[in-house]
């Protein structure tokens, strides 16, 4: 459970994070998104205590960061931007340091030690220092170190960076299969990420926030979302408009030879099924027939689109 | 405690990581059994003591010691490890007294590993063993001012070449107060009061009445002070970092 309440941080003149307030519960996987700068790693830092806030306040299961930081970096694994580890180290040391450091001893140590070296599959390179690591590895070290004691909140800045896509699917499964009793907070900029393991998706910009909600909720917002494309050969071009003009909203255009209608989602549904009753009843056999699913990318474009380098300070 | 030592441990460790403590080791005898022997004219005063091994130590760690301190803080802040180290459930005294003890710790060994020194008086002569001890407690403690001292200048840096300047320009200046060409010159500009508090804070004059055999408890009191002063100057920056 996190809560944060007005939280602004100032870097001199530059509102880095500007009035920011929400709540993230227990079972929760929230995708915090925004462009570079929008200040994702700033509440971040803020609310693993490395950065003290210019105002606002953020509670992590009910510790206050500014009175209790001890309790609230206790309940928190954190995996930092870039994942940084002592490089002169193993993975084996580092997280047995770790642990020892998170108060753990004996056999809970060794079992702790030993699951979040399975959970993220770095046996092969326990012995390695951490420099000679490869980028996957040294991320999966930062990711076990995080997830250690089993804490109730999970913060991760860009978890799968750097990772090839096996990898990054395993991080993905190790990240859903601990959500249903932790709280997680990941930032991203791999929209597809956001669709395939957050429960919801939080945009800022410049320190705000500009959208928060599921990301099929986000998706709503493109117009082409859950919209059926039609593609029909060019002479039955006035039977199929014929046929779907009763859908409102009804575009077309000419593409490679074909037309291409597009009939909007109705009531947050695709039309699929009326529209195929539809071009049935007007003897039409379609090229193809489709849903169209939006893109984050697009909300995400434009939503924060704007000249990112110029901030003031507001 | 636990987490004391986890990091006390950790940072002890860090320094066998890599060549530095075996340079470190080599070039500290090298140069104490050099100074001892060549400069020192240790067989010449035909003395059965150790004043010509002691009363180098000042000018030797006013290099040397930058030279184990200067990472402390400044490795943290380059690697962005500060960022782990400060996000983990640790009190930051806890990380800057832990850090800290592990740098003296390795002085220590050095320290230790001069022993042989102490045969070989021993061997040619009847020494005052008790001297003997006091001076390597007096220059213990005098190795963790200027380690304090260090850590207080890596902190301010991410580049452990400028905490290296910046120590070994601050040692300096809390060793050549101590050196009495100093004080005659000062005392031609400098109000008397002034300078004697400025003498006042050379290592050097309370490492000097030490190795003289005298453990007055005022002199480990200044160590201590100068030592406690640093931790916590340390703590200050790392603390006024992250509001900033």
């Amino acid at each position: 459970m996190i809560e944060i309440e007005h939280l602004v941080k100032r870097f001199g003149p530059l509102a880095a994070v500007d009035d920011l307030s929400f709540r993230v519960s227990t079972g929760e996987v929230l995708g915090f998104l925004g462009p570079n700068g929008a200040g994702k790693s700033t509440t971040m830092k803020m609310i693993t205590g490395f950065l003290t806030p210019s105002s606002g306040s953020i509670r992590v299961c009910g510790h206050d960061v500014a009175t209790d930081p001890l309790g609230v970096k206790e309940s928190i694994g954190y995996l930092p931007e870039g994942a940084p580890a002592y490089p002169d180290m193993t993975p084996l040391g580092f997280l047995r340091f770790i642990a020892q450091v998170r108060g753990l001893s004996g056999v809970k140590a060794v079992l702790a030690v030993d699951r979040a070296i399975e959970q993220t599959d770095i046996l092969a390179v326990i012995d390695q220092p951490i420099d000679t690591l490869s980028k996957g590895f040294k991320r999966r070290v930062g990711i076990a170190q995080a997830i250690l004691h089993d804490p109730p909140v999970l913060i991760m800045d860009e978890p799968t960076d750097g990772l090839d896509p096996n990898q990054k699917f395993e991080v993905r499964r190790l990240i859903q299969a601990m959500a249903a009793n932790k709280t997680i907070v990941i930032s991203t900029h791999i929209l597809e990420e956001v669709e395939a393991i957050c429960t919801r998706a939080l945009i800022i910009d410049r320190g705000r926030v500009v959208a928060d909600g599921t990301p099929q909720e986000l998706l709503l917002r493109t117009s082409r979302h859950l919209g059926v494309v039609v593609d029909v050969a060019l002479e039955d071009r006035v039977a199929a408009h014929a046929a779907l003009t009763a859908f409102k909203d009804l575009a077309a255009e000419e593409l490679n030879g074909v037309i291409q209608f597009f009939v909007p989602r109705h009531l947050d549904q695709a039309p699929i099924v009326a529209v195929a009753e539809a071009l049935k009843a007007g003897g039409i056999s379609p090229r193809a027939l489709r849903v169209v699913t939006g893109r984050l990318d697009d909300v995400f474009r434009t939503l924060t689109r704007g000249e990112a380098g110029t901030r003031s300070a507001a | 405690m636990n987490r004391l030592s986890a990091v006390f441990l950790r940072e002890f460790k860090g320094y066998f990581a890599t060549p530095l403590a075996y340079v470190f080791l080599v070039i500290f005898l090298g140069l104490t059994g050099g100074f001892t022997f060549y400069l020192g004219g240790f067989f010449d005063q035909g003395q059965a003591d150790l004043r010509s091994f002691f009363v180098f130590h000042p000018w030797l760690y006013l290099f040397l010691i930058p030279a184990v301190g200067m990472r402390l803080w400044a490795e943290e802040n380059r690697s962005g490890t500060i960022e782990l180290l400060l996000t983990l459930p640790i009190p930051l005294w806890t990380a800057v007294l832990g850090k800290f003890l592990a740098a003296w710790a390795f002085v220590a060994l050095g320290l230790i590993l001069t022993a042989p020194i102490w045969a070989t008086v021993n061997y040619l002569g009847q020494p005052d063993n008790g001297v003997i001890l006091a001076s390597y407690l007096g220059s213990l403690m005098m190795a963790g001012g200027y380690l304090a001292i260090c850590s207080f200048t890596s902190s301010l840096t991410r580049s452990q070449v400028i905490a290296f300047v910046i120590s070994v320009v601050l040692c300096f200046l809390f060793t050549i107060t101590g050196v009495s060409s100093f004080a005659e010159a000062g005392r031609a500009f400098l109000p008397l009061a002034l300078l004697d508090t400025i003498v006042g804070l050379s290592f050097i004059q309370h490492f000097n009445s030490i190795m003289n055999g005298v453990i007055d408890l005022r002199d480990l009191v200044f160590f201590g002070s100068i030592t406690a002063l640093f931790l916590y100057a340390t703590a200050i920056v790392i603390d006024f970092k992250k509001g900033a």
